[in-house]
């Protein structure tokens, strides 16, 4: 049911105190007044209640259980990260800056850490999700090569494992995106980009580990190979998780580097958003961040909007303030002994579950099963459908009828029935083994009885939705009948 | 008699140099639930293996080339309520575009569809 | 080996673990990422206990003044507002903070419930027919607006009223120059506040795709919708960044013909935050649902015929066109925009028109308390619940000054326009009482 069909004409589920401010004449033009209220439910407080708790009840989420969706890295989010954001609530953003004199050195610090674990010179908070920073980071990227009246830099060099939001950002930068086949090992094929690259490249989009979780071992020559043609290179952070405290994006050549800290630092997705994407970047690239950017003059600190370079603001404020808080939590608890040991325990855990899935689920671009990954890998479905005609979409809605979120499926494209599976730290050893006795059970049953699968799931709030009339014949809002 | 394209266009003679273009069945089952098509402003002209519209289905979007060069002289507008007739019959009442072609030679550079069969056993592999 | 709460492996695990990969270390899995830096050179402090990060941010956060403990008389984008107990506790249950996108449909039906509710409801205040599952905040949806104008009309050139939140303005500047659109700023008129229809008349011609107003505008002033939708030529799209509170009162700009309708969230039950997360709505028609960007949730039935919900259109985005999407927009402001539908279920369709009505009647009262002290409204046009105000040249410190005496002041102007020295830009919201403005007006004397 709605909460449209719980209203009652006459209910209400709020109160007001007395008004005691004398009532004045708005003079509003009568034309630009409401002529009828907008229909939004009547219901009193326990509807209210009622009605969320049954919405949210039909959710799968990390609390719930193992949520082992490939580069998205559902970690277990910290209770203490919620509750410490929670202190921050109620502050304006154009308050004096001295009355906020807190929250401008937690970004600080904040900064000063992000920038350290990615090996960045400077580095802006305010993108609010992993795209808005690929974006952010394209259109620094651009101004730089304008800056240096490099005006042929038109071209964006991507890997065909890559995000969507990669080319979708550059794009988007304005720039034409150019996709790199992979190498038969699934890495950046050395020759296929020494053709592309040229002096029209204005910068590589990696993410490294890349989408297979294999680790781009080239990577010292490939940003050689970069530098040398005049192109930058970009990180993208949506895989960080795989070597935050060991390795520095930043040592290995990347010139802009983004993060999200709703995958790596442990900020909760909230079914979606909102997100938190910073963009480190090197020295040379400093003057053309997004303003504000937070600075420290003594023992004050302030938001510096004064860069004349600057590619301008990407949203209005600061960012998304409230997640900072969570992440800058979170680094405090884990320390850099515990960020490392986080990343450790995430490659092992992913090598683990690959080890056991290996022995009846084909791995993409390891024939043996021998080859180590890191943070994740991709489990191939091809010879399941082949020989019974199973497909990875019933075997991800099998999973769920076994208690378990499915992994990310058919991404990267370059696999064709994908299944991209990433742990976390955060999940057991026990919770991998029967994950890994799950699938095994799925695959015994789509052996025996496919159509069981094909039925799948059945133990869920709702079976199969028909997504093709849905997408046909939209239905966007609720309307009474 | 139908002609058909490796990117899985087919195209047929109606009369003289009159021609209706579509997508194959193959290509339809690959697709999977068709969703949207966009159809093409008739009139529009396009050279061969230009994008000539886009098919969307749940979950892809692909783009369908001109198989040969001409102008669209009609579309199936019954295609813009009911995109599924593609999947219940993409090489008969699923036809997307009427086209008059402007080089009928170019015909001759497309597949049978014994060859089209034949060229998707291959690709198969 | 030291323990971490978030982290399960006993030292026997990792060694059971990596027997069974066939590894020898944690080290020999890392065999391919270059040896850069030590791992203990990082310049990052030790792991903590809970006890002790906590109070590190706590008394962080006690070098701040909280808006619960001022009386607010600032607006400009983020509003100072009530949120029920219940719209905080629904909204903080696990499985809506917790859960990721919802990808699979069938475990995720209370989140695209809750967003089809959502956008129900932003449809209702917008008069709009079709809204999306959010964006990231008003500034980048009027931007994102401004490039579909572009996508629809294939017209390079936007217009922009000067009235518009300026970091609004800043942020579709940085959006549409890369894809070498212009951006064309409409006076405002200094005697109203509202914007210059004669120099919109002048600007505008055949090669403008787009044009751009807010309402109401950040002066506080309402603009009249009928008037610009007359003098726009009618293909040209016509996009209103709206306060979705000021919704409740004013007639939407559906029904004056709006194409897009987006702004900034936060005022629906959301907390200020220093400005974020709040979240970005953005509404539309259906003709132009295709050309749209975000996320969009559809109603449908499962095999069994029971109605269910799924993300729907999803060929216009990143994941399945890549450089050809609509946007590359992925992660949106879910959270917040079922915390919005929280709110507005709660407040209902009486109490969100009170909120504004209660809002707008205050600064009502309190201009025409500053005018009886000898101020002047810079403004002639017709305000709801925010205005500017003539403060005096020395206002900016007295403003600094007021938060002693705990009052967050009308917002200097100076910040945003060269030419509004000493004005200053007063917003009152449903939690100000005549008190309040007692205090502000004996500070600001």
């Amino acid at each position: 049911m709605t909460i449209f069909e719980r209203s009652k004409k006459g209910r209400r589920a709020y109160s007001f105190p007395e008004y005691d401010v004398p009532e004045v004449d708005l003079k509003i033009p009568e034309h630009l007044m409401r002529s009828e209220k907008a229909e939004l439910p009547e219901v009193y407080e326990v509807d209210v209640v009622r009605h969320y708790t049954e919405l949210e009840a039909k959710n799968y989420s990390v609390d719930r259980g193992f949520y082992p969706l490939g580069s998205c890295t559902m970690k277990y989010n910290p209770k203490l990260n919620e509750d410490m954001s929670a202190l921050f609530r109620w502050l304006h953003p154009y308050q004096p800056e001295e009355t906020i004199q807190g929250a401008l050195k937690l970004m600080y610090e904040l900064k000063e850490m992000l920038m350290e674990i990615t090996g960045t010179d400077d580095m802006t908070l305010v993108p609010s999700a992993g795209a808005h920073g690929e974006l952010t980071g394209m259109l620094i990227i651009r101004a730089y090569h304008l800056d240096r009246k490099d005006y042929k830099r038109s071209k964006v060099i991507v890997p065909d494992s890559a995000h969507g939001t990669n080319p979708a950002s550059a794009a988007m930068a304005g720039f034409k995106v150019v996709e790199l086949k992979s190498s038969d090992e699934g890495l950046v094929d050395l020759k296929e980009l020494e053709k592309e690259l040229d002096e029209t490249t204005a910068a590589i989009m990696l993410t490294n580990p890349n989408t297979l979780g294999y680790f781009e071992r080239d990577i010292l020559k490939i940003a050689e190979m970069a530098h040398e043609a005049g192109a930058l290179l970009y990180y993208d952070g949506a895989n960080l998780n795989a070597i935050m405290g060991r390795a520095r994006p930043g040592d290995m050549g990347f010139d802009v580097v983004h993060l999200n800290l709703h995958k790596t630092f442990s900020t909760p997705h909230g079914m979606g958003g909102p997100g938190s994407g910073p963009i480190g970047v090197k020295e040379e690239l400093r003057e053309f961040l997004p303003v504000p950017v937070v600075r420290k003059d003594g023992d004050r600190y302030y938001l510096d909007y004064d860069l004349p370079k600057s590619i301008g603001m990407v949203r209005s404020f600061y960012g998304n303030f409230g997640v900072l808080v969570k992440a800058y939590t979170y680094i405090l608890t884990m320390g850099r002994d515990g960020l490392k040991m986080a990343s450790d325990m995430a490659v092992l855990n992913a090598n683990y579950l690959k080890k056991l899935l290996s022995e009846f689920y084909p791995i993409a671009y390891d024939k043996d099963g021998k080859r180590a990954c890191m943070h994740e890998f991709v489990a191939d479905g091809t010879k399941l459908l082949k020989e019974t005609g199973v497909k990875t979409l019933d075997v991800a809605k099998a999973l769920l009828d076994r208690g378990f979120h499915a992994p990310t499926v058919y991404f990267p494209l370059i696999v064709h029935e994908a299944l991209m599976i990433e742990p976390t730290e955060t999940e057991s050893k026990e919770t991998l083994e029967a994950f890994a006795n799950a699938l095994k059970e799925i695959v015994e049953e789509a052996k025996k009885n496919p159509q069981s699968l094909k039925e799948a799931p059945k133990n869920t709030p709702v079976r199969r939705l028909d997504e093709a009339t849905a997408s046909r014949k939209p239905i966007v809002k609720w309307s009474r009948k | 008699m139908k002609k058909y394209t490796k990117t899985h266009e087919w195209v047929e003679v109606i009369e003289g140099n009159k021609v209706k273009v579509g997508i194959s069945d193959h290509a339809q089952d690959q697709l999977g639930d068709i969703v949207y098509i966009e159809l093409p402003e008739v009139g529009s002209e396009f050279k061969k293996g230009d994008t000539l519209t886009t098919i969307e289905s749940v979950k892809s979007a692909e783009d369908i080339y001109a198989p040969v060069s001409g102008k669209v002289t009609a579309a199936n507008e019954e295609l813009s309520d009911h995109p599924e007739i593609i999947n219940e019959d993409a090489e008969g009442k699923g036809w997307i575009v009427e086209m008059e072609m402007s080089d009928p030679s170019e015909l001759n550079d497309l597949m049978t569809k014994e060859e089209y069969e034949k060229f998707l056993e291959e690709e198969e592999g | 080996m030291k323990k971490y709460t978030y982290i399960p492996h006993t030292e026997e695990d990792i060694k059971e673990m990596l027997a069974t990969i066939g590894a020898k270390s944690i080290d020999d899995l890392f065999v391919d990422v270059p040896k850069t830096i030590s791992p203990e050179s990082l310049k990052i402090p030790e792991s903590k206990d809970e006890l002790t990060v906590r109070s590190i941010v706590e008394s962080l956060a006690k070098k701040n003044r909280f808006l619960n403990e001022m009386r607010v008389f600032m607006g400009a984008g983020i509003y100072y507002r009530y949120i029920p107990a219940v719209v905080y506790h629904m909204a903080s249950k696990p499985n809506f903070v917790t859960a990721y996108t919802p990808y699979q449909a069938e475990v995720s039906q209370g989140t695209l419930q809750a967003l089809f509710e959502y956008q129900t409801m932003i449809s209702e205040l917008t008069g709009m027919e079709v809204t999306n599952a959010s964006m990231y905040d008003g500034a980048s949806a009027l931007a994102e607006a401004m490039l579909m104008t572009v996508r629809v009309s294939k017209k390079k050139k936007v217009l922009m009223a000067a009235n518009i939140h300026p970091e609004y303005v800043r942020t579709t500047k940085t959006y549409v120059t890369p894809q070498d659109i212009e951006v064309v700023m409409v006076d405002y008129d200094k005697e109203t506040g509202q914007i210059d229809l004669e120099d919109l008349k002048k600007k505008l011609d055949d090669t403008v795709g787009g044009v751009a107003v807010q309402y109401p505008n950040f002066f506080g002033i309402v603009e009249d919708l009928k008037a610009i939708k007359e003098v726009l030529p009618e293909k040209t799209m016509f996009v209103v960044a709206a306060d979705p509170i000021a919704l409740a009162l004013l007639e939407p700009p559906g029904k004056f013909g709006a194409d897009i309708v987006v702004g900034e969230g936060q005022a629906l039950g959301n907390f200020p935050s220093l400005g974020g997360p709040g979240f970005g709505f953005f509404s539309t028609s259906m003709k132009h649902v295709r050309m749209m960007p975000g996320r969009l949730i559809g109603q449908t039935r499962d095999v069994d015929g029971k109605t269910g919900y799924v993300m729907i259109l999803q060929t216009r985005e990143q994941h399945i066109r890549r450089s050809k999407a609509t946007s590359n927009i992925c992660s949106n402001h879910a959270h917040n925009a079922v915390m919005a539908a929280i709110y507005m279920s709660t407040m209902g369709k009486e109490g969100v028109v009170e909120v504004a009505r209660r809002s707008a009647n205050t600064a009502h009262y309190l201009a025409k308390a500053l005018q009886e002290k000898g101020f002047k409204l810079t403004f002639k046009g017709p305000f709801l619940f925010e205005f500017v105000f003539d403060a005096g040249e020395d206002y900016e410190k007295k403003w600094k000054d007021m938060v002693e005496k705990g009052i967050l002041g009308p917002l200097p102007m100076e910040r945003f326009f060269e030419d509004m020295k000493g004005k200053a830009l007063a917003a009152t919201t449903e939690m100000i009482k005549k008190e309040d403005i007692d205090a502000l007006l004996e500070a600001i004397a």
